[in-house]
């Protein structure tokens, strides 16, 4: 068997006997499904809102919260990374400034972003930029000052302007480092959205979990997590592929 | 007529005055890495700087490029005081320089992209350039995709298409094997005697801390001191005739007289760089 076919086998192993184990477990009476549900009952519950149709509206608002997090936060974080690295002397004066601010808890922004920005998206839109903003930035700062001396040094040698060696050499060193951010970025733009949708909203997926948490219904509370996880997977995949076309030259 | 004497009377490329270079080591004490040194290079010559480790040999070639500025003296280039880079040189360094995100075709025509020429023109130089070091087949390969001879070929082509009368090298083949070394040696020594445009040859400086590579390859050899504080310590002319044959020369009685004159100097430098470093062990 191939190593990959291996791999799968196990991945699905693991899930099989998990999941069995958790049904067979409450079937036998151990688990008590009140608290922790049931496997059959959590797909099902998935499939019933996939057929009726309520899960899309939902879905839709929470990835476009994160999309639009993800984007305004990166695009932010990347050029502030930039201005930054490019001035040693504002890095250095601005530096206890920025930890500050990440060190503040985003949960706890979040009651005031909804105050700020009201209920509909926005205010999450804001929360998933607060968290992908500082992955971005510190990323994009280590890859431009990393960019390897004798690189620098050749272009600088062949002729580069200071426009041309920030194009040529110091903007693709610092992408890969912003690629490799890029899979966490999105997870903690999506991590934002469902945070801020809990905490006071009228869609999107942390809005159905709270909702189902309101009623003590732990089987939507799971369903709610399982497409959560399921939209992960399947976005950071997408990732992954733009990584490798991006970064084609390193194979 | 190919000769090894007759660069004395050229005009002169390079010239050191007096030239100290001073680094502050991190726990703020000053490290003298080059201490007064003057030298003039002839247009056209192929001047080799031998030295132990440590010795200030990379110190001196970046002064002449520009990349560092002497702490006091002065270097000229064709006569002129060096403000900023040395416009008239390309540097070969001895670390990888080629961009990784860029293929074999991209990388040879940099520097006539950063030049303001357009991408065709500068696709259709840089293969010329890529036949010219025999990579035609791997124009469209990435670094990584090829080997260490093969990485340095290119980077010869992406310094010398740009046709530069002036040529640093800091121990650029140091990393290579010995049969991969002497290939590369032997295709340096073949650009270099077509020159620019078929006419003059560039001046080369090509830094080593292997004696023979340095015999082999210049007109002269130029023995620089123990760190700190390296100076001059010894000039040879090195009159083998060329077209030179890198693997018959080193068994030749000429090379080997030469090799021993020069290593008799260059010997107590070594033992003295050595015991420096043992002190610091």
């Amino acid at each position: 068997m191939s190593s990959q076919g291996r791999v799968t086998a196990w991945r699905v192993g693991i899930a099989v006997v998990v999941l069995g184990a958790w049904e067979g477990g409450v079937a036998a009476g151990a688990i008590d499904p009140f608290f922790l549900s049931r496997p059959s009952a959590i797909t099902a519950r998935v499939a019933a809102w996939i057929m009726s149709g309520t899960l899309w509206p939902h879905l839709w608002v929470t990835l476009e919260e994160a999309l639009l997090g993800l984007a305004i936060g990166g695009v932010l974080g990347i050029a502030a990374g930039f201005a930054l690295a490019r001035a040693p002397l504002a890095a250095r004066v601005l530096d206890p400034y920025i930890a500050m601010l990440n060190a503040v808890p985003r949960v706890v922004l979040a009651p005031l972003f909804l105050l700020w920005f009201g209920l509909d998206i926005w205010s999450k839109i804001a929360l998933a930029v607060t968290l992908v903003f500082f992955v971005m930035f510190f990323n994009t700062l280590q890859g431009v000052r990393d960019a390897d001396r004798a690189l620098v040094n050749n272009v600088r040698m062949l002729g580069a302007s200071e426009r041309q060696l920030v194009r040529h050499v110091l903007m693709p060193s610092a992408l890969t480092w912003i690629l490799s951010s890029l899979q966490s970025s999105l997870g903690l733009a999506m991590v934002g959205a469902v945070v801020g949708e809990y905490l006071g909203a009228t869609h999107g997926l942390g809005y159905m979990i709270a909702q189902a948490e309101g009623t003590f219904d732990t089987t939507g509370v799971f369903a709610g997590m399982t497409i959560l996880s399921i939209v992960v997977v399947v976005t950071s995949a997408g990732v992954s592929r733009v990584e490798r076309r991006l970064l084609r030259w390193k194979h | 007529m190919r000769q090894t004497q007759g660069f004395m009377n050229r005009p002169i490329a390079l010239e050191l005055d007096r030239v100290s270079h001073d680094f502050r080591t991190s726990d703020g004490r000053v490290y003298r890495a080059v201490d007064d040194v003057s030298l003039s290079i002839s247009a056209g010559a192929f001047v080799a700087i031998v030295g132990p480790s440590g010795c200030g040999k990379s110190t001196l070639l970046n002064l002449i490029a520009g990349l560092l500025m002497p702490t006091s003296g002065r270097v000229r280039v064709e006569g002129h005081d060096q403000q900023g880079l040395n416009r008239r040189a390309t540097y070969m360094f001895q670390q990888e320089t080629l961009l990784p995100w860029k293929d074999v075709r991209d990388n040879v025509a940099l520097g006539l992209i950063l030049a303001g020429l357009s991408k065709a023109d500068a696709h259709a130089r840089a293969d010329d350039w890529i036949a010219r070091v025999g990579l035609t087949p791997f124009a469209s390969h990435y670094p990584s995709q090829l080997s260490g001879g093969m990485r340095k070929r290119v980077t010869m082509a992406q310094n010398w298409i740009l046709d530069r009368p002036q040529v640093l090298m800091d121990e650029p083949f140091s990393a290579l094997d010995v049969h991969t070394r002497q290939l590369m040696e032997t295709e340096l020594l073949a650009l270099w005697d077509v020159g620019v445009a078929g006419t003059t040859r560039r001046t080369v400086v090509f830094v080593t801390h292997d004696l023979e590579e340095a015999i082999a390859l210049a007109d002269e050899v130029i023995v620089l001191s123990a760190g700190p504080a390296s100076r001059i310590v010894a000039r040879h002319a090195v009159s083998l005739p060329r077209p030179r044959d890198l693997r018959e020369l080193r068994t030749t009685d000429a090379f080997v007289e030469l090799y021993r004159a020069i290593w008799s100097v260059l010997r107590g430098e070594v033992i003295k760089s050595q015991a420096s470093v043992g002190a610091h062990v």
